[in-house]
């Protein structure tokens, strides 16, 4: 069995312009990010002076008086401790806030640039791997922006004020400190670098056990049916013992981390207090420095420890960052059309053309479509379509048939500009697709796939997705020429049925209806129909081949077909392979020329 | 999904510990041994300042000092030690969980694998196995380490200065009921975050996929309206846990410094009158810090095990769920023949109410080829599967060779009975890895010679590496006509005495189909086969074909009788008629 795709980079390639860009989300919020980070360093600063203030105090009290002095000494600190939660609460929130609302514009901003991304994109990344940019890398962006910044400033100003403070004290006992921290950072760096190794075992593992339970889980009734149980219990446990032994190295090096700093801080803690007792004896410390000190020691150790940790996880984040300002870098569906399409009151549609001396010519819409010497590749280089010419009069039906990855559907996308000619023409009324605006182009036209794709929502809204301004009557007229309002009515609430993700709640035959029906309420000029429909019974296929001869009549059809009986009644038919019009014309025509199309009709080759 | 409590949970769950127990038991004790050693430290300090400075006995402050260095090196040790048998009995566990719960599903019957969707075993297998591990690795450690921490740290405490340490008579409660007011406030708000990030990762899904439906109808404004009224719900939400959330660090620090101020104050003052010394302020800052923390990081475990038994009870579903095919004490090791009978058979769907097949009262013989056609799909199935017993039947019995199925050795039955799905699969492997499943030793000239007979082999012996060719996952590399056949040769590599073909054919293009049908009754004369189709082409030459209508048999015969004597049949003969010219 083939493992799954490796664990994603938790490296990012160029971290510097990743941070900076970062960083200019930040301009949005100047107030929040300020206030935030000032309350921090506020607050850091706070904690250093809590600790130092533990040593005058404790040594008025050794040294036996005055009780108001040391009065004042606790009020100072009750002060400081007063500013240090204000500024924990108030940086806090400044920085948790900053996070989310970076984030929601780091959402908006990437599901509008989505919108505008081509079809191309979407055809050639997966995904799997497009949502986990927008989930997976966008938590994690969360998470550090929230908690990383904050924790990497705390850690800088702690470690920079406690040491300061430390050397106020002491600078022989800081000088031991210091020694033992470079130690302390060096055992972080072996672990860290054994822990890394078993780490990624450990996702590799995971990975390849993650792919085996996905296919098995799938594919449990093939295993019932062909008594494999046991085979691929055999097999898992192999897998499931292997990541066993990863996981558990991993994790021993993971947490062992923590009680090796732990204890090496005591370790540190000790040698001071010795030392510090012994200075105390000489009369170099009070009993109070020697207090403060220690409680210094513990504050420091504690961001190097973290400290490693805080920069995987900043890594990991940026490294996110990186695939989420890739992703708002691509680029977008390119539209200089000028030709716009313009409704009159009573209902006309036409064709605004500008003209190069400034005036507009005016053209009526009539659906008529010309390819002239269209080539066309989805890759360079490898031709899918080589020199198609067709043409369509209004209200013709053109029926397209060819083996699989002849090049029909590459046909329909071209039409509605999913994808761009190489070279030739493709004329609409005359007019250059080109020249016309996308959106205005699209909105003469409707698709019916091959594979429906429905929306969470209501029949009725997916019903309406192809003219949000339909009425109910409308709504209901759509479905009964799609032969669809007789399964609507039967169910549980009718048009306000709720369907969940992609309408899976219906069976395939129900969303296939259902999509002509949408495409029948656009009213299009130009319909684009893809008629495969395998995995219905025969009734449903009856019903959606009636609701397609319906959705047919009357306009411009470009249909794949599926059904001889389609072709018969086509106006002209193109017989594609590898890419060329091998055969056209209407289907006497082409059954008296015993090519191709004669041998596809007796059914002695594959129609799809 | 009902959630039950602990108790029940852990009774299925803790024998699969077994092999691990030794780990299970070390890892706790070992931290806590290491407690000990952190704990007795700060003690040791306040001995130094107290004994030692006030009496200037440098001896026994470096004695003092080395006996601290040496117990923060045992206490390295046992963390250490700690560390390792903890991670080793947590992912042990998974993994005998993982193991157990993925040989529970081999065992489950189709039934079973309805109930429980595919994506929801996946998850229980997946997530819900690691979640497991991690939280009892962390139980081991974390909720070992912190309340032994704070009684240990709490002891200390009293034993340095008791009546100082009844400061803690405060501070603990007033930290707990901070705690669970803000965790009891933040809970909700968090179920809440996490049910809109479902729904904003559901509009952006749906536009991922329907990408080109939006583009055609030009609905780009209308997704992002969709698009932004959720992603603001999200952040109000998080917004408002997170204000909660918030609100724990600063309180935790006010109580901290709040005792250590009281701790001065009262202390100080016994301090000047001489009762105590400086040492117990010292080391009683560090017990107040140990104290509070260990009562936060249990707060903090609490909210991982509600994560780890909600995943547990995910576990536990799935253990207690058997199969409800049984099979008999003495079960039949031999099948005489491929003949089938029918007697009076009802069946309905476990959990549902309406009947699926009724009445239903056939005999095939042996060897012949008989075609099921109908009106729905799912009854011609259902019809099929209880052949095999993917499903028994609710009244009346079905035999093969004479035999009722539920007397048969399953295993014997399955191999006997070949049975081609609807939805085929393929394995990600080769070509031969996917045949063996027929057979786990053939060679590679019975591979070949299923092929042949399937009609695969004329695009199979066209690749260069043959058999070992790659198969993708799903086999999404082959069209559905090749898949369909590939599938249909794995079947016949079982030899089997029965195969059924549960429209298996309908991607395959006609002449293709009638070359199988062929080979099927040639070379295949001696297998009883039931081909359930859509096609009537793909079944008009069987010796028989039975017309089912609504969980019936409406009727059964040949061709050209049921022609004659069903509606039915003719209806949907002739509708398939139109697009087919004359022979």
């Amino acid at each position: 069995m083939n493992p799954k795709k490796g664990p994603m980079a938790l490296k990012p390639k160029d971290p510097k312009k990743t941070l900076l860009r970062l960083f200019s989300y930040f301009k949005y919020y100047k107030g929040l990010f300020f206030l935030g980070i000032s309350a921090i360093v506020l607050a850091s600063f706070a904690e250093i002076a809590a600790t130092g203030m533990l040593s005058p105090i404790i040594d008025v009290f050794v040294d036996g008086g005055p009780l108001s002095q040391a009065a004042v000494y606790i009020l100072i600190l009750v002060g400081i401790v007063v500013a240090i939660a204000a500024g924990q609460y108030i940086g806090n929130r400044s920085m948790a806030y900053l996070a989310q609302k970076i984030i929601h514009r780091l959402r908006s901003e990437m599901f509008a640039h989505m919108q505008k991304l081509p079809v191309s994109f979407f055809d050639t990344h997966s995904h799997g791997e497009m949502m986990s940019t927008f989930t997976n890398d966008v938590d994690m962006l969360n998470q550090s922006l929230e908690q990383a910044v904050s924790q990497v400033l705390i850690s800088i100003v702690t470690v920079v004020g406690t040491y300061t403070m430390m050397i106020i004290i002491s600078p022989l006992l800081t000088l031991v400190v210091t020694v033992s921290l470079i130690m302390m950072f060096f055992i972080i760096r072996f672990v860290g670098s054994r822990s890394a190794n078993y780490f990624r075992n450990q996702q590799l593992s995971l990975a390849d056990i993650n792919g085996y339970i996905e296919e098995m889980m799938s594919g449990q009734k093939v295993v019932k049916v062909f008594n494999y149980e046991e085979r691929a219990i055999e097999e898992f446990r192999g897998k499931n013992e292997r990541l066993r032994i990863a996981s558990s190295r991993a994790s021993t090096f993971g947490t062992m981390l923590m009680p090796i700093m732990g204890n090496f801080t005591f370790i540190v803690y000790s040698v001071v207090a010795v030392l510090g007792s012994l200075m105390a004896v000489k009369g170099v410390l009070t009993v109070g420095n020697i207090a403060a000190f220690l409680q210094y020691t513990r504050t420091i150790s504690r961001p190097i420890t973290s400290v490693s940790n805080q920069l995987n996880m900043l890594f990991a984040a940026l490294a996110g960052a990186e695939r989420i300002f890739n992703f708002l870098d691509e680029e977008i569906e390119e539209d200089e059309g000028d030709v716009e399409l313009y409704r009159t009151p009573e209902g006309e549609l036409l064709w605004k053309v500008p003209q190069s001396d400034g005036s507009i010519q005016v053209v009526p819409v009539k659906g008529h479509i010309q390819f002239i010497d269209v080539n066309f590749g989805y890759t360079p280089g490898q031709r899918v379509l080589k020199k198609i010419n067709l043409y369509a009069k209004p209200g013709q039906k053109i029926a397209l048939v060819g083996s699989t990855g002849a090049g029909k559907t590459t046909i329909t996308n071209l039409i509605n500009r999913f994808y761009e000619i190489e070279e030739g023409t493709v004329l609409y009324d005359g007019i250059d697709i080109k020249r016309i605006k996308k959106t205005d182009l699209r909105s003469t036209m409707s698709i019916v796939l091959q594979d429906v794709h429905l929306f969470e929502g209501t029949v009725a809204d997916n019903i309406r997705y192809g003219r949000l301004d339909a009425t109910d009557e409308e709504v209901e007229e759509a479905a009964k020429l799609a032969n669809a309002h007789y399964f609507i009515t039967n169910l549980p609430q009718g048009y306000n049925t709720m369907l969940t993700a992609d309408g899976q709640n219906l069976s395939q035959g129900e969303r296939q209806l259902l999509s002509i029906a949408r495409a029948a309420i656009a009213d299009p000029i130009i319909l684009i129909l893809d008629e495969a429909t395998s995995s219905v019974d025969t009734r449903t296929e009856k019903l959606i081949s009636e609701g397609m001869d319906k959705l047919m009549e009357g306009r411009t059809t470009f249909v794949i077909a599926h059904r001889l009986s389609t072709v018969r009644d086509a106006n002209a038919i193109m017989v594609l392979e590898h890419g060329e019009i091998i055969e056209r014309g209407d289907h006497e025509e082409l059954m008296a020329k015993n090519g191709r199309y004669y041998a596809l009709n007796a059914g002695i080759i594959e129609l799809e | 999904m009902s959630f039950r409590t602990g108790g029940i949970n852990l009774k299925k769950l803790l024998p699969l510990m077994k092999k691990y127990w030794i780990f299970a038991v070390l890892s706790p004790l070992f931290m806590v041994l290491e407690v000990l050693g952190d704990v007795f430290i700060p003690y040791l300090m306040s001995r130094i300042v107290d004994v030692g400075i006030v009496s200037q006995d440098i001896n026994f402050i470096v004695n003092t000092g080395m006996l601290m260095v040496g117990a923060a090196l045992l206490a390295m040790f046992f963390g250490v030690s700690s560390s390792f048998f903890g991670a080793n009995a947590g992912f042990g566990f998974a993994s005998e969980i993982r193991q157990k719960v993925f040989e529970k599903v081999q065992s489950f019957s189709f039934a079973n694998l309805d109930s429980f969707t595919v994506s929801s075993l996946i998850t229980r297998l997946t997530t819900d196995c690691n979640t497991i591990g991690q939280v009892t690795m962390m139980s081991l450690r974390m909720a070992i380490r912190a309340p032994f921490m704070m009684i240990f740290a709490l002891f200390m405490a009293f034993k340095v200065n008791a009546s100082l340490a009844r400061v803690f008579l405060i501070s603990l409660p007033l930290l707990a009921v901070v705690i669970i007011y803000i965790l009891t406030k933040a809970k909700p708000l968090f179920l809440k975050q996490q049910a809109n990030i479902d729904r904003v990762n559901g509009v952006i899904q749906e536009n991922l996929t329907n990408i080109r439906v939006v583009k055609s109808f030009n609905r780009q404004p209308f997704e992002e309206v969709k698009f932004k009224e959720r992603n603001d719900n999200l952040m109000n939400t998080a917004l408002k846990a997170i204000s909660y959330v918030i609100l724990m660090m600063p309180a935790f620090n006010l109580i901290v410094y709040g005792t250590i101020i009281a701790v001065l104050w009262f202390g100080g003052k016994q301090i000047m009158v001489g009762s105590i010394s400086g040492g117990v302020i010292i080391s009683f800052v560090t017990y107040i810090t140990q104290v509070l923390m260990s009562l936060l990081m249990i707060s903090m475990y609490f909210l991982n095990l509600l994560r780890g038994l909600a995943s547990a009870s995910r576990v536990v579903e799935v253990l207690e769920t058997d199969s409800e095919i049984k099979e008999q004490e003495n079960p039949v090791r031999e099948i005489k023949d491929g003949s089938v009978v029918f007697e009076n058979v009802n069946f309905v769907y476990p959990g549902s109410t309406e009947p699926t097949l009724t009445d239903i009262n056939f005999t095939i013989r042996s060897g012949e080829t008989v075609g099921v056609v109908g009106s729905t799909g799912s009854s011609k199935t259902t019809l099929v599967q209880l052949i095999p017993r993917l499903y028994d039947v609710t009244s009346g019995s079905v035999k093969v060779g004479g035999v009722d199925v539920r007397e048969y050795d399953l295993k014997l039955l399955r191999d006997k009975v070949a049975f081609v799905l609807q939805k085929n699969t393929l394995f990600s492997g080769t070509i031969r890895s996917n045949m063996q499943w027929g057979s786990e030793n053939a060679s590679d000239e019975e591979i070949i010679e299923a092929l042949k007979h399937a009609q695969a082999w004329e695009f199979v012996s066209r690749y260069e590496d043959g058999l070992d060719h790659i198969v993708e996952q799903n086999g999404d590399n082959f069209s559905g006509g090749q898949k369909q056949r590939l599938t249909i040769a794995r079947a016949l590599l079982k030899a089997p005495k029965i195969i059924i073909l549960d429209d298996s054919t309908s991607a395959v293009d006609m002449t293709t189909d009638a070359k199988l049908q062929k080979a099927f009754k040639t070379e295949l004369s001696g297998v009883t086969t039931i081909i359930i189709a859509q096609r009537i082409s793909s079944i008009q030459h069987a010796d028989r074909i039975i017309v089912m209508h609504e969980g019936r048999i409406e009727s059964m015969g040949t061709h050209e009788e049921l022609i004659e004597k069903s509606p039915i049949y003719r209806e949907i003969y002739e509708s398939q008629q139109k697009g087919v010219i004359a022979q």
